[in-house]
C-alpha cells in the first residue's frame, strides 16, 4: 500500500550556508559600476559562492531565486534563471526572479527556505541585485492614480526619502542631531570593521569597465566615508524637505551591488559537508502606512518573535538595514535599545557601505553568520529591514556555534 | 604630403598615418587581493565594438608605449595588458602598412613594434598577458612578450596568421614562440595553421600547447585572471614550462616546417620560406639578433609583390566576397520559404542538403522514378546521419532536417515552393523540357535556377512564359565544401530574381559572384582553357612529366593532370567540347584525350607501393605524341599567356564586372594562392599581361608594390 500522502511533509531544517556580495557601487556615471552590467554582478556572486564551495556539485542546486526592484534589461528576462546560465549552472538548475522592494533578497531567502522546508528543494541560491545607476529607483513605473484619486496613499508614500521625514513627524523625539550621531558610529564601526579585513572576506572582487579608463577592479565599497563627523553630517542639505532632518549622511545612498547565499535543508548540508552557518527560526513580513514605511521592522519582528515563541531579550544580535537613520532608531526605541548598543550592526550598516535595493538582505544575512561565527556565546540573532509602499521584513536566526548549557 | 612623425621608445620613428584608427592603452592602477603593491592594468580599445577589432599602427604602437610609461612610473608590483570585450588585439593594421615607401620605412614597422612589445618582457616587475579575446598575429606576439598569460575560455580566435598573408610573425612570434611552447607546435602555429586556410586555435588547445599559463572561464576571466597574476607575482604560483629540445628535436621540427611549405606553396611564398629561416635561427634564442631578422625578413616581405597580391587576395575574400559588386538591391529579393530540387542524383542530394542546413526550410527532391528519389532522399538523410554522428548536428536538428527534405514524383509538390533548382543530365533539351514542366505547376514568381556548368542560361529560359525568373546558380563539387558560387545573369534575368538569388547564396554561406551568361562562365573557362595549353603540349610532344611540372614554380594546390584526374576526364572531355564550339579558335579538343575517355581512363599516373609516380604504360601506349616538345618554361608561358588572353577576352565581353572577379573566382573556386593574387597580379607582375594584351589587369599598386 501506498505511503499515506503526508508522508513526505515532515518540516526540515533550514541552514544558511555563506553569503557573498559584491563591493558595493555608488550608482550614477561616475560610479565604479557604470559600466557594468547588473546580471553580471549576479554572476560573480553566483560563481564565488560555487568556488568557495567545491563540496556542492552545481547539478545539486534546486533553485535560483534572485530579487531585484526594477526588472528591466538587464535586471529583467527572469534573472535569477539567466543569471544560472551565465555563471555555468548545469541546465537542469531552474530560477526566477522576486521582487519586494528593498526586502528583495530576503523575500529570495524565506521563499526558497520555505521550499526547502516543505522538502521541494534540498539546496537553493538566494540573492538579490539592483543597480541603480543603470535602472534608478521609480524607473518605467506607472502607479496606479487611484492611489492618489482614492487616498489610498499620499504623495509622500513612493518617495523614500520622504517617508523617513515622516517618520521624524511621528516620533518628534528623534531629531536630526540623534540621527547624524547614530550615521557617524555606523561609518566608524564600519572604518573599523573593513580596518580588521572583516568586509573582505564577504566580498568577491568584480572586474569594471570603462570604455575611457579601460578596465578596472572593484575590491572594496565605494561609498563608505571614513572619518565622518557629526559636524560635518550637521552641514548637509535636506533635499526632501526644507529644513528637514534626512540628508545624504544619515541615509543609505545610491548603490549598485549584489548578493548571493546558499541556503539548505539541514541533513543535506550536512550529507554535502557544506558549513552551516546560520540556523532559520523564523521570520514574519508586516505591513505598516506606506508613508512612513521605515517602521515597518518594528510589526515585523514583533510578529516573527510572536510566531517563534521568542522575546526581545532572547536576541544577542542584530542587523538591521539602515535605509535611513531614523528609522533604524524608531525600531531601537520601540525595544528599548540603546543607538550606540553593541549588539546592533556591529559592523556598520547600509549608511556607511550602501543599499542597493533588492540586494541588502543577504548581506545582513551574511554578516550576521559571521558575528555568529565569532560569537558562540549569542544563541539568536536577527536580520530586518524597512520595505518601500510601507513594510517591515524580520528573520530569526539560530547560531550554530551557540556553546549553552540548554535551552 | 606633409606626414606627422611619431617617435617611440629606443629612438625608433614611424609614419604616422592620418587615417589609422587608433587603439589606444590606457592604464589604470587597480589594488588585487594577494598582490603587495597596485598592478598597472593596460587596456587595448580603439573604441569600436567587437565587429571592429583593435589593431597596431603605428599611432596605436605609440600609445601603448605611453600606457607603459605611466605603468612603470608608478613602480606597480606587477603590469597586465588586455583588451576591449571579446577582442584583445589583432596584430598589425594592415591598411597602413601597404603604404611603407622605401626600406627605411619598412624596417621602422618591424622595430617599432620590437621596440614597444620588449618593454614587457624586459620588465623587471612580472608582466601578463590577459587574453580576454580574439588574438591573432601583432596581438599574439604582444602576449608572447608578456612573462606569463592567461586566455578567456570564449576568446574566439586565436592564430599567427602572417603565413597565410605571405608575411612573418615579425614582432618577435618567430623567436618567442618556438622558445616557448618548443619548434614542433611553433611550426604546427606557425607554419600548418596559417597555411591551412588560416586555421584558429581555440583557446583550450592554445593553452595545451603551451602559450597560455591558464585559461579561466569567461563569466570572470579578468577577475580571476588578475587574482593569478598576485599569486604568480607574490610567489605562491609558478607556472611551468616546457624543456626545449634544440638538437635532434629542432631539427625534426624544421624538416617537418620545410615539408609543410613545400607541399602547400611549392617554394612560391617569400612568406613561409623566410618563416623556416626565422625558426631555424631561433634555435640560438638570441633575441637581439632574432629580431633583428625579424626586421630584415618583414622590410623584404612589405616591399614584395607576392605580400602585396596576398593582401589583395585577403581584401578580396574578406570584403567583395561579401559585397558581391553588381548584384542588385537586397530589398528587391523574395523570400525564400520552400526550395524545390529537380534530379536526385548526387549534386542534387548535395544541395538539398546545403539548402536544408542552411535555410531551414523544406526542400522537396524529384525525379522520374520512385527508386531514384528513395536513393536520393536516403542519400541526404544519410549525410544528415553523418552529422549527427560527428556531433555536429544535435538529434533535434537531425529530426529537424531529416523531416525537412522528402522526395515527390509530382511536381506539383513544387506549387508553393519560391526557389526551384534544376540538377538534371547537362543537356538543353532536356533542361528546357523541365523547366516548362515546372512552369505548370509554380508561381509566376518562383525562381528557376540551373546548376549548368556550361550550358546557355538565355536559352534555357526562352521558351518559357516568365523567362525572367531564370537564374544560373553555379556550385562547386563538392558543394558543402567549395566557398564559391558563380550566379548567372541570363539576358531577360530581372533584378528580383537576381537578388534573390544572391541573398540565397548569402544564406547557405557561399561567396558569390555575378558573372555573365557566357560558356563554362569563369573558373571552367579558365581553367579549361589552361589545361587545354598544358594537354596541347604534351599532344605536340612534350613529355607528361615536363608538362606537368611547368607550373610547379606557381605553387598552385595541384598540377594539371592531377586536376585533370580529380575534375574527372569525361567531365573535363566535355566541358572542352562545349568550350571548342563556342570558341574553336582558341578552345582545342585533344584527340588523345578523347581516345583516353574512351579507353575508360581516369588518371595519367599511377603510383607504386612506395608512393613513386610514373605515367600509366596504357596511357603511355594509347597517347599519341607529336615531334615538338617544349620545355616546361615553354609550357608555363603557353598557359600563362593563353590565360591572360582569354581574361582580357572576357573582361572585353563583360563576363564578370572587374579583373577582381576574376581573382576571387580562381582563389574561391579553383583554390589558386594568395601570393599569385588569384591570378591576374601574378600576371602583370610577371609582364605577361602586358605581352599579351598590351596592358596590365590591374593598375600598379593594386595588387603589387606601388613604383
Amino acid at each position: 500500500m501506498a505511503a499515506p500522502a503526508t508522508a513526505g511533509r515532515a518540516v526540515r531544517d533550514v541552514v544558511f550556508v555563506d553569503g557573498v556580495r559584491t563591493p558595493f557601487g555608488k550608482a550614477g556615471p561616475k560610479g565604479m559600476y557604470a559600466e557594468t552590467r547588473a546580471d553580471d554582478l549576479v554572476v560573480k556572486v553566483i560563481r564565488e559562492l560555487l568556488r568557495r564551495h567545491p563540496e556542492l556539485p552545481p547539478e545539486r542546486v534546486d533553485e535560483v531565486a534572485i530579487a531585484a526592484t526594477t526588472q528591466i534589461g538587464d535586471q529583467g528576462l527572469t534573472l535569477g534563471r539567466t543569471a544560472a546560465l551565465l555563471a555555468g549552472l548545469p541546465r537542469s538548475v531552474p530560477g526566477y526572479s522576486i521582487d519586494r522592494m528593498c526586502a528583495g533578497a530576503m523575500t529570495a531567502v524565506t521563499s526558497v527556505a520555505g521550499g526547502i522546508a516543505f522538502g521541494a528543494y534540498d539546496v537553493a541560491i538566494a540573492g538579490g541585485v539592483e543597480h541603480m545607476g543603470r535602472h534608478p529607483m521609480g524607473e518605467g513605473v506607472d502607479p496606479n492614480p487611484r492611489f492618489l484619486a482614492d487616498k489610498i496613499v499620499d504623495t509622500s508614500a513612493l518617495v523614500m526619502g520622504q517617508t523617513a521625514e515622516n517618520l521624524h513627524d511621528r516620533f518628534p523625539h528623534i531629531d536630526k542631531a540623534r540621527a547624524d550621531r547614530y550615521a557617524a558610529l555606523s561609518q566608524a564601526r564600519y572604518d573599523e570593521a573593513h580596518k580588521a579585513g572583516k568586509i573582505a572576506e564577504n566580498l568577491v572582487p568584480v572586474a569594471t569597465r570603462s570604455a575611457e579608463r579601460g578596465w578596472g577592479l572593484a575590491g572594496a565599497d565605494e561609498p563608505p566615508r571614513p572619518g565622518t563627523t557629526v559636524e560635518t553630517l550637521a552641514a548637509l542639505k535636506t533635499p526632501f524637505r526644507p529644513h528637514g532632518r534626512v540628508t545624504a549622511g544619515n541615509a543609505a545612498g545610491l548603490n549598485d551591488g549584489a548578493t548571493a547565499c546558499v541556503l539548505a535543508d539541514e541533513a543535506t548540508a550536512r550529507e554535502l559537508g557544506l558549513p552551516v552557518g546560520m540556523r532559520l527560526v523564523g521570520y514574519a513580513f508586516a505591513g505598516v502606512d506606506p508613508e512612513v514605511m521605515g517602521v515597518g521592522p518594528v510589526p515585523a519582528t514583533e510578529k516573527a518573535l510572536e510566531r517563534t515563541g521568542l522575546s526581545i531579550s532572547d536576541i544577542g544580535l542584530f542587523e538591521v538595514n539602515e535605509a535611513f537613520a531614523v528609522q533604524v532608531l524608531a525600531f531601537l526605541d520601540h525595544f528599548g535599545i540603546a543607538d550606540d548598543d553593541p549588539r546592533v550592526n556591529p559592523w556598520g550598516g547600509a549608511i556607511a557601505c550602501g543599499h542597493p535595493l533588492a540586494s541588502s538582505g543577504v548581506r545582513l544575512m551574511t554578516q550576521l553568520s559571521r558575528h555568529f561565527a565569532e560569537r558562540p556565546d549569542v544563541r539568536y540573532g536577527i536580520t530586518t529591514m524597512c520595505i518601500g509602499i510601507g513594510m517591515g521584513g524580520t528573520v530569526i536566526w539560530e547560531n550554530p556555534h551557540w556553546q549553552g548549557e540548554s535551552k | 604630403m606633409s606626414e606627422a612623425t611619431t617617435v617611440t621608445a629606443a629612438g625608433v620613428t614611424a609614419v604616422a598615418d592620418p587615417n589609422e584608427v587608433v587603439t589606444k592603452a590606457v592604464t589604470q592602477f587597480v589594488d588585487v587581493p594577494g598582490l603587495d603593491g597596485r598592478l598597472a592594468l593596460i587596456t587595448l580599445d580603439n573604441g569600436f565594438d567587437h565587429t571592429k577589432p583593435s589593431t597596431f599602427g603605428p599611432g596605436g604602437l605609440a600609445s601603448l608605449n605611453e600606457a607603459l610609461d605611466a605603468a612603470f612610473a608608478g613602480s606597480p608590483a606587477a603590469i597586465a595588458i588586455t583588451g576591449k570585450p571579446f577582442v584583445f588585439a589583432v596584430g598589425a593594421d594592415l591598411t597602413g602598412v601597404v603604404k611603407v615607401e622605401g626600406r627605411e620605412q619598412a624596417l621602422g614597422v618591424g622595430q617599432l613594434g620590437h621596440a614597444v612589445f620588449r618593454r614587457l618582457r624586459e620588465s623587471s616587475v612580472p608582466t601578463f598577458a590577459f587574453v580576454n579575446g580574439a588574438a591573432m598575429g601583432g596581438g599574439l606576439e604582444v602576449a608572447l612578450h608578456c612573462h606569463y598569460r592567461t586566455v578567456s575560455s570564449n576568446a574566439a580566435a586565436i592564430s599567427l596568421p602572417e603565413c597565410f598573408l605571405g608575411l612573418v610573425p615579425a614582432w618577435g612570434g618567430t623567436q618567442l614562440l618556438p622558445n616557448l611552447i618548443g619548434p614542433d607546435k611553433a611550426v604546427t602555429v606557425i607554419l600548418e595553421n596559417a597555411l591551412n586556410q588560416n586555421r584558429m586555435l581555440k583557446p583550450k588547445q592554445a593553452k595545451d600547447l603551451g602559450i597560455f599559463d591558464e585559461l579561466f572561464d569567461s563569466a570572470d576571466y579578468l577577475e580571476q585572471s588578475l587574482l593569478w597574476a598576485a599569486r604568480v607575482a607574490s610567489g605562491t604560483v609558478t607556472p611551468e614550462r616546457a624543456e626545449i629540445d634544440r638538437g635532434a628535436g629542432w631539427d625534426a621540427a624544421l624538416a617537418r616546417g620545410r615539408a609543410i611549405v613545400d607541399g602547400k606553396t611549392r617554394g612560391a611564398a617569400p612568406g613561409p620560406r623566410k618563416a623556416l629561416e626565422l625558426l631555424e635561427l631561433a634555435r640560438e634564442n638570441d633575441l637581439d639578433r632574432g629580431f633583428a631578422a625579424e626586421d630584415e625578413a618583414l622590410a623584404d616581405l612589405l616591399l614584395s609583390d607576392e605580400l602585396r597580391a596576398g593582401l589583395y587576395s585577403f581584401n578580396l575574400v574578406q570584403k567583395r566576397a561579401k559585397r558581391p559588386v553588381g548584384a542588385p538591391d537586397k530589398a528587391l529579393a523574395r523570400k525564400v520559404t520552400k526550395v524545390g530540387v529537380v534530379g536526385a542524383g548526387l549534386m542534387a542530394g548535395q544541395m538539398a542538403l546545403l539548402f536544408a542546413r542552411r535555410l531551414h526550410v523544406p526542400v522537396v527532391l524529384t525525379d522520374i522514378d520512385q527508386a531514384r528519389l528513395d536513393k536520393g532522399v536516403g542519400y541526404v538523410h544519410g549525410e544528415v546521419d553523418k552529422l549527427l554522428g560527428k556531433g555536429r548536428v544535435s538529434p533535434d536538428e537531425a529530426n529537424r532536417l531529416k523531416a525537412l527534405v522528402s522526395g515527390s514524383l509530382d511536381k506539383a509538390a513544387f506549387a508553393d515552393a519560391d526557389f526551384v533548382i534544376e540538377a538534371v543530365f547537362e543537356d538543353l533539351g532536356v533542361k528546357q523540357q523541365v523547366f516548362a514542366e515546372l512552369e505548370e505547376h509554380v508561381s509566376a514568381e518562383c525562381v528557376l535556377a540551373t546548376n549548368t556548368s556550361s550550358l546557355s542560361i538565355t536559352e534555357m529560359a526562352s521558351k518559357l512564359a516568365h523567362p525572367e525568373r531564370v537564374v544560373g546558380f553555379h556550385f562547386f563539387n563538392p558543394v558543402a565544401v567549395m566557398p564559391l558560387l558563380e550566379i548567372v545573369r541570363a539576358d531577360q534575368t530581372d533584378d528580383a530574381t537576381l537578388a534573390t538569388a544572391f541573398a540565397t547564396g548569402k544564406q547557405l554561406k557561399k561567396s558569390c559572384v555575378l558573372v555573365k551568361d557566357a560558356p563554362s562562365f569563369v573558373v571552367n573557362r579558365l581553367l579549361t582553357r589552361f589545361m587545354g595549353e598544358v594537354l596541347a603540349s604534351v599532344d605536340e610532344g612534350t613529355p607528361f612529366e615536363v608538362a606537368d611540372r611547368s607550373t610547379e614554380p606557381l605553387g598552385l594546390p595541384m598540377s594539371p593532370l592531377i586536376l585533370l584526374q580529380l575534375v574527372g576526364s569525361a567531365v573535363a572531355l566535355h566541358v572542352s567540347e562545349t568550350m571548342h564550339a563556342a570558341f574553336p579558335d582558341r578552345f582545342t579538343v585533344s584527340e588523345n584525350m578523347k581516345a583516353f575517355v574512351a579507353a575508360g581512363k581516369t588518371a595519367v599516373w599511377q603510383w607504386d607501393a612506395q608512393g613513386k609516380q610514373s605515367v600509366d604504360p596504357e596511357v603511355a601506349a594509347l597517347w599519341k605524341l607529336g615531334d615538338s616538345p617544349l620545355t616546361g618554361e615553354q609550357v608555363k608561358a603557353r598557359a600563362l599567356e593563353a590565360l591572360a588572353e582569354e581574361i582580357k577576352i572576357m573582361l572585353d565581353e563583360g563576363v564578370v564586372a572587374e579583373a577582381q572577379d576574376i581573382d576571387l573566382c580562381m582563389i574561391l573556386g579553383a583554390g589558386w594562392p594568395f601570393w599569385l593574387g588569384g591570378i591576374t597580379p601574378y600576371l602583370d607582375r610577371s609582364g605577361i599581361s602586358e605581352k599579351v594584351t598590351g596592358s596590365r589587369f590591374l593598375a600598379p599598386g593594386v595588387a603589387s608594390v606601388p613604383v
